[in-house]
Formats: C-alpha cells, structure tokens, sequence
C-alpha cells in the first residue's frame, strides 16, 4: 500500500536528539510535505531513508519489505533518488554525462547513443534540458533539474527533494512545479523537505509537520489551513528565564537604514532592511534559517560590505566600516560561528586581547603580565572554565561562547549583535548567555538579538521583527505577538508593516 | 562481519614516543638504503658514520657544517614566517637570487668603504630586493586571490632567465668569458670567522635574523597578528586584525629574508653571482621550516641539520669511494623518513 514506511525512527547526534520515534508513509503518486522549523530532523530523516545517516532505532520498509539501507547506493537499487541543496555535478562535463556517471560505466561509451537515451528520458519526465550542454554553463535551475534526472534516469520511484526552492527564483519554481506535478501523474512519489507555507499548500497532497525531532501529524494539504499548519509548525510552551519589566524606549543607540547587502553568491540577501535599536531593549530578529540574518549580522559586524544603506551607531555613520572601527565605535559583536570567531590554535588569553591588542603591546611588544592579569579577571567574572594558557579550541562550546563574551562584554559595549548566541549550547550555558543578555538590556545597551529559536526571542526581546527572504516583514512589540501569527510572517504569508522603522 | 575495522584519529604523540622519533627515523633510514649501500660494495655502518658523525668530529669539517647551514637557516627562517602567517611562499629560491643579483652589483660599486658599513648597506640591499621579487605574487594573493603557490614558483624560473641575460651579457667575464659577473670589491666581502675555513660572517648573521624572528613572532603584538592570521583567518579579521596588510608585510618580510641568503652566498662563499649560486636552498628551506614546526628556534636547528646531511654526503663518497649519488639517496630517504614520522606521530590507529 505505502512505498515507504518509516516506523519508529530516531537518531541521536551526541546529546541530541534528532529524530524521536518518527512514522512516516509515503503513498505511491504523491507529493508529500515535510515541514518543519530549522533543526526540526527533516534533513536527518531523510537522509536516514537515502542512506546518508544510519538509524539508531526503528524501521524502514519499502514495497513492504524491511530493507537496510547503508548507502545511498542501497538506497537507489531501491528506486529512492534524493536531490540536495548542494548539486553533487561535475561542471566541464555535459549534462548526458553527469546523469550516466557512476552508473554506466562500460569502458567505451557511444555518447551519440547516450545523449539521445537522455533526452528520451527527459523527454518522458518532461524535463526541458539540453543533454549536451555543458553543466558550468547552467543557470541552477538546470542543475537542479540534472539532478532530478540524474535521480529518474536511475529509475527512481521516490525522489526526496531537500528544500529544492531555496536556490531558486520565482519562474524556476513555478516550472519545477510543472515538473513535479507530472511525476506525480507518473507514479513516482516525491517528498517535498520546505519550511515555505505557501509552496507546501501549492503543491502538496499530503504534509508531515516535524516538530522538534518529532512528527507531530501528517494531514491532508486540502484539509488545513497555512495557520493551523503554522501553529503545528511553532506551537511550543516557553521556558526558564524571561525578562524583566518594560524597556522605555528613548533613545535609539544603532540605527539601520534601507540596508542592502549581497551573500556569498553575488545574489541580493539583504533588501532595503530598517530598524531602530534603543537603549535598553532587545530587539530580535526572529525568521527561519537562511533568509538572510547571516548577512545582516556580518554586515553590522564589519565583516561583510554593504552594497547600500546606512548604519548608525550614537547617529555616527558606520555603514562598510572595518570591524576594528565598529568596537572602536562601541558596537560588541559576537560572532555567529563560535569557531569562526576566534582562532582556535592560539591560547584563551590571545583570543581575549585580539580585539584590543594596541592595549596590551607597550612599543611593539606584547605585555604579558597585563594579558595575564586580564584574563584572569575575565576568566573569574565570567566563569570560564579555563586557563590562560590553554588553546581556545579545547573549549566547550559554552566556553567557547563565554569567552566570546567576555571579550566583548569587558568593554561595555553601547550595541551588542548577538547572532545565533546559543546555538548548539546546553540548557545550563544557555540560560548563562540569557542573562548577560539581559544584564546588558538592564544596564542601558542596545541589544540585537538574531535568532532561529522562536522561544528565546519571545523570552528576551522587547520588540521583534521577523525577516523573511532579506526583508523585514514586520516588527511587533512581544506582548503582541503570538505564535500563530509569527509563524505565517516566517514562512511568508503575511507581509505587515513594510516600512518597519517606528516613529524615531 | 568479522572483518576488524581501523580508524586514524588525530590526536599527539606521548611524550616518550616522541623523544624516539630521531631514533626511529634513523633506524628506518638505515634499513631502507643500506642494501643500496652494500650494492655500491659499501659497509653500511661505516657509511652512516662518514655521513653523521665524522662531518662533527673534525674542526674543518665541523665548520663547514656550518657553512652549509648559513643559506639554509636563513631560507628555512625566510619560509618561516610567510608561512606563519598562512602565505605559502615557494618562490624563496628566487627571491634568494633578487638578493644575490643585489650584493653583486652592490659588491662592485661599494669599492673603499668600511666593513661595517658594506654589510648594513649590503643585508638592507638583499633584503629590499628580496623584498620588491617576493611583491607582485603578494599583492596578486592579497588584492585578487591568485594562489601564492603558482605565482611564487613561476617568479622563481623568471629570475633565472633574467640572471642568465644578464651573466651572458653586460655581466660576462671579459677574460675568461664565463657567465659570471665582476668579483665584488674586497670591501664588500663578508669577514672571515675561522683560520683555514670558509667559515663566514654570514653565519652570524643567520643566526641574528633567527633570534629577532623568533623574538617579533613570540614576543609582539605584530607576531601574535602574523600566527592569528595564518592559524584563523576569519577569527582574525572578526576581531579586526587587517588579514591583507599583514599577509603582505609577511610575504615581503620572507621574501626579504630570503634575499639575504643569496647575499650571504654571494658575499660570503663566491664573490660573484652565477647562475648556480644555489642548489636548491629555497626549496630546501620549505622543508627546513616545515620541519622545524614553525618555531624559529626549532628551524635554526633543523638548518644546522641539514648542513650536517648536505657535508655528510660528500664525506661518505670521498671516503669510501661511493658515488656522489648515494649520499644524495640517503638524504632524501631521511627527509621522506622524517616528513613521514612527523606527520604520522599526529594520528594513532584505533579499532572500531
């Protein structure tokens, strides 16, 4: 009856758990949703079906028949092709030769031959491509429907697609659409990974939410609504520490004007944001993965160029400044990617004065004691568990982090960007980023908290504002914002407030 | 499936072992060339002791171990700090030559002046042209990102050309008609250290340019930036550190490091540039450095090392009689022998 039947599956990375007793069926000719927030163990149960990862518990059957798949070469003898975000493509060759590669592999090929059995097989899935292309030469929405190939060509009858929307623009989507809704009409069944409300009811027929590892339902697309899909998506109590009383927001301390920035790619991740962070609050950005909070924490720390816009930091213009003259201006800036942020190989104490060396050098040379002495004191007020002498990277991530903050927080900072502060850290050395966090709202800073985790902006923040796709699609005081309503601003349903600058 | 399963993991060596590593290296290269040895109709065991301890046991060729060095710790030092910095400079060959071309020119116009003064002028000359061979590559990685490693190999071969132009045309000896250039005033020449030796003042100044490198990459802010850009990157610039400026002062200071060597060479050891003024002392220096861990103070060592195998070849042929060839196979058999050893002293063998 079901093609595949996940039952019972869980898998733990280290202390986490990634999937929790996860049922999943997949029925032959459907396109079923996996949707979930970041961290939700969609990418990890799927991957556990192709063969990526291997199961701690539970069970897998296809056509019936328990199955061990240990790689994704089991998993494609069984007719399951995955596409992921990242193309597995070899660019000078030609579209006919990546989607044999690996799989013919006689030693003469009669690429004439070949080049047409492709195109016949893309003719059958109406996939519009060119066999003999070259790959370099295709846009991503090519590659990605190579890759489709690549998957149907090994007769796939299951093709998991890990969020196939997120590198695409809107007309690819559209045609991928297209493509997807005709393999259904063939028999294939596709499983759609996407946090994107909007596409999961345009093209799926049946979705499972995944909630914190756990599949919390699997529903009919026709028979719910984005809200209550959000609601299943979000929903969750809150925990431990909260802040304290109301922030009077008087005096804006950063000020982000019309900021534009491109990712890594060249492609625009940062579209016209504006924001105000005042004295004493904490603004947070909430949003899911990916819609550009990376970029907007790197360009506010310095570390990324911004293509347009202003940032104000006490009303002095600060936009494309270097990061040694954004903490020369009083912006503390913890780093999204702990290990990125220091450099491991050296010593505690030569992470902690890195930012302020001219300090600790007397004509040149080091002054040991005083880097000592300093990060003692830190260690001590921060409780570090540490020596001066030990290379940073032996740390915890909670030390990690600590350290992080500890450097920055020693200089009381008028801003502090916060990106991600803890991701990937326990309960206990959470709760300890909260309240510096806090202490640093209590003590008059501007605190930009970017986060992925819903509950820590709705504990922290005073004000939230919710980025989607490089915007700011509204900004909300926290005592009126509700989870339903943040969840569809999120997956880009509703787009409130357009101008999210407050009345200054 | 019974089959047992091995995975490396990365962890140090214990402390014992490591005090065994020069041991076992030594035992391993002995096994792995002494039947070349027996086949050049060689006993092994006399031949390993011509090439490591008889070149320590004689004054004359003690210092000439030292000579040997001399080159070889300052391109082991000039390596030393572009790589530090994450700055694969491979071009220290050439850039010894910049040098070299430098001190000879400058060796012939400095007729008459003092000692002292000819080498302050003659180390700022080698340096500087060092310096300018050792820019273009830097400011090709630093501003667009062309690979260091490509670009720095290539300047190497051009230098040779341009030296050859120049050995074969205005520098050509009249008389002789050999390619190489005008001896250099006796001014110019480097001080001898030792009666009898070609022991040089050079040597000295090896080792003061290990001394002050080791001092600015352990004891300034300027080397802790130069160790945080080569061991972090990202982390450096996070915390402001200008990664581009200080990635290029360090390749133009190797470069400038370099540069003296080939003034050493010229000053100290010839007296006139040719074009074979070096057998490969900037490459060597890749190695020296790298065995050498990076530590001034460990390269320095290592270059004495090297001084010892390069006169300890020499010794095992004149004395027994052996080809030239076969010291050369022992050396690179040891350097294979210790590259490996230090790499593999980093992982261990676990079961699964």
């Amino acid at each position: 009856m079901h093609v595949v039947e996940m039952r019972q599956i869980t898998k733990q990375f280290g202390d986490v758990i990634a999937n929790d007793r996860v049922e999943f069926q997949l029925k032959r000719g459907e396109i079923h949703a996996l949707l979930g927030e970041n961290g939700a163990g969609k990418t990890t149960l799927m991957r556990i079906l192709f063969g990526l990862y291997r199961e701690d518990s539970g069970e897998v059957i296809v056509d019936d028949q328990p199955v061990r798949i240990g790689s994704p070469k089991d998993a494609i003898a069984l007719g399951i092709g995955m596409v992921t975000q990242h193309f597995a493509l070899v660019p000078p060759f030609s579209v006919a030769e990546n989607v044999i590669m690996g799989y013919r592999d006689s030693l003469s090929m009669d690429m004439k031959a070949i080049e047409a059995e492709v195109a016949s097989s893309a003719k059958k899935f109406t996939i519009e491509i060119d066999p003999s292309a070259i790959v370099r030469h295709l846009s991503v929405g090519q590659k990605q429907r190579v890759e489709i190939l690549k998957a149907l060509f090994r007769e796939a009858r299951v093709l998991i697609l890990d969020e196939p929307t997120a590198v695409l623009v809107p007309q690819e989507v559209d045609a991928l659409f297209d493509i997807l809704r005709n393999l259904r009409e063939q028999g294939i069944s596709v499983i759609f990974i996407s946090h994107k409300l909007n596409e999961v009811m345009a093209i799926s027929d049946r979705v499972t939410v995944l909630r914190d590892g756990r599949a919390i339902s699997t529903i009919d697309t026709s028979s719910t609504t984005p809200s209550e899909l959000a609601k299943m998506m979000v929903g969750r109590e809150t925990f431990g520490v909260t802040r304290q009383g109301e922030a009077v927001a008087d005096q804006p301390i950063l000020q982000v004007e019309r900021l534009c920035a491109d990712d890594g790619r060249g492609l625009q991740a940062l579209k016209d944001i504006s924001f105000v962070v005042n004295s004493g609050e904490i603004l947070g950005i909430a949003g899911v993965g990916g819609n550009g909070q990376k970029e907007l924490a790197e360009t506010l720390c310095g570390t990324r160029q911004p293509t347009s816009g202003g940032i104000l930091v006490r009303d002095k213009q600060m936009s494309g400044a270097s990061p040694s003259e954004m903490t020369a201006a009083g912006l503390g800036r913890v780093p999204e990617d702990r290990h990125a942020g220091m450099v491991g190989e050296l010593t505690v104490a030569d992470n902690m004065v890195m930012e302020h060396l001219s300090r600790f050098t007397k004509r040149g040379m080091l002054d040991r004691k005083a880097i000592k002495n300093y990060t003692d004191q830190l260690i001590e007020q921060f409780q570090i568990k540490a020596k001066p002498s030990d290379r940073a990277r032996t740390l915890s991530g909670g030390n990690m982090q600590k350290l992080l903050l500890a450097r920055v927080l020693a200089n009381q900072p008028d801003v502090l960007i916060a990106p991600q502060p803890t991701r990937g850290l326990d309960v206990g050395a959470t709760e300890y980023v909260h309240n510096q966090l806090l202490e640093q709202r209590q003590r008059g800073a501007a605190v930009l908290l970017i986060s992925e985790d819903l509950d820590e902006i709705l504990a922290l923040s005073d004000r939230i504002a919710v980025v989607y796709e490089g915007e700011i699609v509204g900004v909300l005081p926290v005592h009126d914002a509700d989870i339903e309503r943040l969840g569809l601003m999120m997956s880009g349903v509703i787009k409130e407030n357009k101008d999210a600058v407050p009345q200054i | 499936m019974p089959f047992p399963k091995f995975r490396l993991e990365k962890t140090g060596a214990p402390m014992w072992f490591r005090g065994l590593i020069p041991v076992i290296t030594l035992v391993l290269t002995f096994i792995l060339t002494s039947g070349l040895i027996i086949w050049g109709k060689a006993n092994p065991f006399e031949a390993y002791y011509y090439f490591l301890i008889d070149p320590l046991a004689g004054r004359v060729s003690f210092l000439e171990v030292l000579v040997k060095s001399t080159p070889l710790i300052l391109t082991g030092i000039a390596v030393t700090v572009a790589f530090v910095a994450g700055y694969y400079n491979i071009g220290a060959e050439g850039q010894l030559y910049a040098g070299a071309l430098a001190a000879a020119w400058l060796g012939t116009v400095l007729e008459g002046v003092s000692t002292p003064v000819a080498i302050l002028v003659m180390v700022s000359g080698g340096f500087i042209a060092g310096m300018i061979w050792a820019l273009i590559p830097a400011l090709l990685r630093v501003y667009l990102n062309v690979d260091e490693v490509v670009t720095t190999l290539l300047t190497n071969s051009i230098i040779l050309f341009i030296i050859s132009a120049i050995l074969n045309g205005p520098w050509r000896d009249p008389q002789s008609g050999w390619p190489q250039s005008p001896e250099i005033a006796e001014a110019a020449r480097l001080p001898q250290l030792a009666e009898r030796s070609r022991l040089h003042f050079g040597f000295v100044i090896a080792l003061v340019a290990v001394a002050v490198i080791w001092f600015i990459l352990t004891r300034t802010g300027f080397g802790l930036k130069l160790r945080a850009v080569g061991l972090g990157k990202e982390g450096a610039r996070f915390a402001g550190i200008q990664v581009k400026r200080t990635m290029l002062l360090a390749a133009l200071i190797s470069g400038g490091l370099a540069g003296i060597a080939g003034y050493v060479e010229v000053a100290g050891i010839q007296y006139h540039l040719i074009g074979e003024l070096s057998p490969g002392y900037g490459y060597t220096g890749i190695i020296i450095a790298t065995m050498g861990g990076l530590n001034a103070l460990a390269v320095a060592a290592s270059g004495l090392f090297f001084g010892l195998v390069e006169t300890g070849a020499q010794t095992v042929s004149r004395a027994l009689g052996v080809p030239v060839y076969l010291g050369e196979i022992t050396q690179a058999t040891m350097l294979l022998v210790i590259l490996g050893m230090f790499l593999l002293q980093r992982y261990r063998i676990r079961r699964v």
